[in-house]
């Protein structure tokens, strides 16, 4: 059984269809890679999952629970977000706080955890993604991937069955994108359930177990990822695959 | 120079400055605070596009704007009275100055508020929190840093304004100089004298906001020189 699964999502901006009908299944401890021309609607359909943009219609399967995307209550909102966490492209870090506030803002605020428990976890979280020495830096005092490693430590931190990731390593310098796709490596290594806009295709073909490849606000293809990459059974697919490997990927 | 002149200055400075320190200055700080207040609600209602309500701020900010300070300070004390609204010159003068100012400060804290990076608000509703809890904790405190300065300026604009309650019979500052040159007919010296008072506390003001400033530089302050600092002490194993 799916711990995710998505029917018929639709979302327009205006009268602009962006998202036409998705459907998507993430199991449990899946990585699924989401590939797809820039346009195609990947960011859209993340933010749509995660309630950051308002669906028009489809529905929201979750953890054995149903949702009517077209008409979500604040409270279910809540529930699923309690579950899921979100890593942006741009990191989107609390500037007023330190990396360690970072971590803990969300478990004090909303989840009126004592200080000193949320900084344990906030501490162990650090650690696990290798800044046990920049509990005390602000946002603005850290390198791009460090920032996007405290993102991560963030989304941990909550506990999520799941985690969105909106092209996590784009905004970053080259040299930098190695130590995040380390983490979440390792976080695949462990089981986390993850859902990955990405552009890095050697990152989706090693550590994705699934693969979908939109086009134009649809799934084009999706399945298994070694059988998408070993043989893409749409030409479409082919020559995406084909231009990114010629950009040196 | 003569006697006269040096004796009338020396007296009258205490009983300038009193008035100042005992009327204009709790006026000031007083319509500030709640000018503050005023402001941060206005913008935040605003910010977040309340139906109706966000109206109503764009009328309030727009017919303070649009009339004259003295023409509101009439209205309030004089011209309210007609409606059996009876009101001491000091609470009418601090309505006044607290509305007028609100309505200024209003927009700059909207600015400020619209500077903050939106992700950060994405961010806090993906980690659960309200809207509320990210504007109290998240946004609006790097708001304030970013319109402390243009606030500073207004603080300092509000303390030469309040003059103007004189006008409403606050024996303030300006009021109290102008009884004393009522009785020694000398309008330059004390006027001079008051402007002098005038500008000690706003000096003052000027050196507290860039006290405030730079107490205030940025997150970490990886930017500002006392910032280089912490980069090497802090973030070490603890
Ligand atoms: N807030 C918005 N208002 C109007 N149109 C939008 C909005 N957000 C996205 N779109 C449009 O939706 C389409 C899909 O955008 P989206 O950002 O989801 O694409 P993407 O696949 O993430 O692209 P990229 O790889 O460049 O990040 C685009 O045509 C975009 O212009
Ligand atoms: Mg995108």
């Amino acid at each position: 059984m799916s711990m995710l699964e998505i029917r018929g999502l639709r979302k327009s901006f205006g009268g602009l269809a962006v998202l036409k009908g998705i459907n998507l299944d993430v199991g449990k401890g899946d990585v699924v890679a989401i590939l797809g021309p820039s346009g195609s609607g990947k960011t859209t359909l993340l933010r749509c999952l995660n309630f950051l943009e308002t669906a028009d219609a489809g529905t929201y399967c979750f953890d054995g629970e149903t949702f009517s995307l077209g008409s979500m209550k604040k409270q279910d909102i809540a529930k699923i977000r309690r579950k899921t966490a979100f890593v942006f492209q741009n990191f989107n870090l609390f500037a007023n706080r330190t990396a360690l506030g970072n971590v803990t803002e969300g478990l004090i605020t909303a989840r009126k955890m004592p200080k000193a428990e949320a900084e344990r976890i906030g501490r162990e979280a650090l650690d696990k993604v290798g800044l046990s020495d920049r509990y005390d830096y602000y946002p603005e005092q850290l390198s791009g991937g460090q920032q996007q490693r405290v993102a991560i430590a963030r989304a941990l931190a909550t506990e999520p069955e799941i985690i969105f990731f909106d092209e996590p390593t784009s905004a970053l310098d080259p040299e930098l994108i190695g130590e995040v796709l380390n983490v979440m490596r390792q976080l695949a290594r462990e089981g986390m359930t993850m859902l990955v806009v990405t552009h890095e295709i050697s990152f989706a073909r090693q550590v994705s177990n699934q693969v979908v490849f939109m086009e134009n606000g649809a799934v084009l293809e999706a399945g298994d990822s070694g059988a998408f990459f070993a043989s893409p059974k749409e030409e479409r697919t082919r020559e995406f695959l084909r231009t990114l490997q010629e950009h040196g990927n | 120079m003569n006697e006269r002149w040096v004796k009338i200055f020396i007296d009258s400075f205490w009983k300038i400055l009193l008035p100042g320190l005992k009327l204009t200055i709790p006026l000031t700080a007083l319509s500030f605070l709640f000018a503050l207040i005023i402001a941060v609600a206005v913008a935040l209602v605003q910010f977040a596009d309340v139906k109706g309500l966000k109206q109503l701020a764009r009328f309030y900010v727009w017919v303070i704007r649009g009339t004259p300070v003295l023409v509101q300070l009439f209205v309030v004390f004089y011209g309210l009275p007609s409606l059996g609204i009876l009101l001491e010159p000091f609470p009418a003068a601090v309505i006044v100055f607290s509305l007028n100012e609100g309505a200024y400060a209003s927009e700059t804290v909207r600015a400020a508020l619209e500077s903050v990076p939106r992700g950060q608000i994405e961010a806090g509703y993906c980690v659960g929190m309200s809207w509320l809890q990210i504007m109290w904790r998240i946004v609006l405190p790097q708001a304030m840093r970013t319109a402390f300065p243009p606030l500073s300026n207004s603080l300092i604009g509000l303390l030469k304004e309040t003059s103007l309650a004189a006008n409403i019979t606050v024996a303030e500052m300006f009021m109290s100089t102008q009884r004393i040159v009522a009785r020694t007919y000398e309008p330059l010296l004390l006027y001079l004298e008051v402007g002098l008072i005038y500008l000690i506390f706003c000096t003052i003001l000027t050196r507290l906001q860039s006290m405030g400033e730079k107490r205030l530089k940025t997150y970490g302050g990886k930017r500002s020189n006392a910032g280089g600092k912490r980069l090497e002490t802090d973030g070490g194993a603890r």
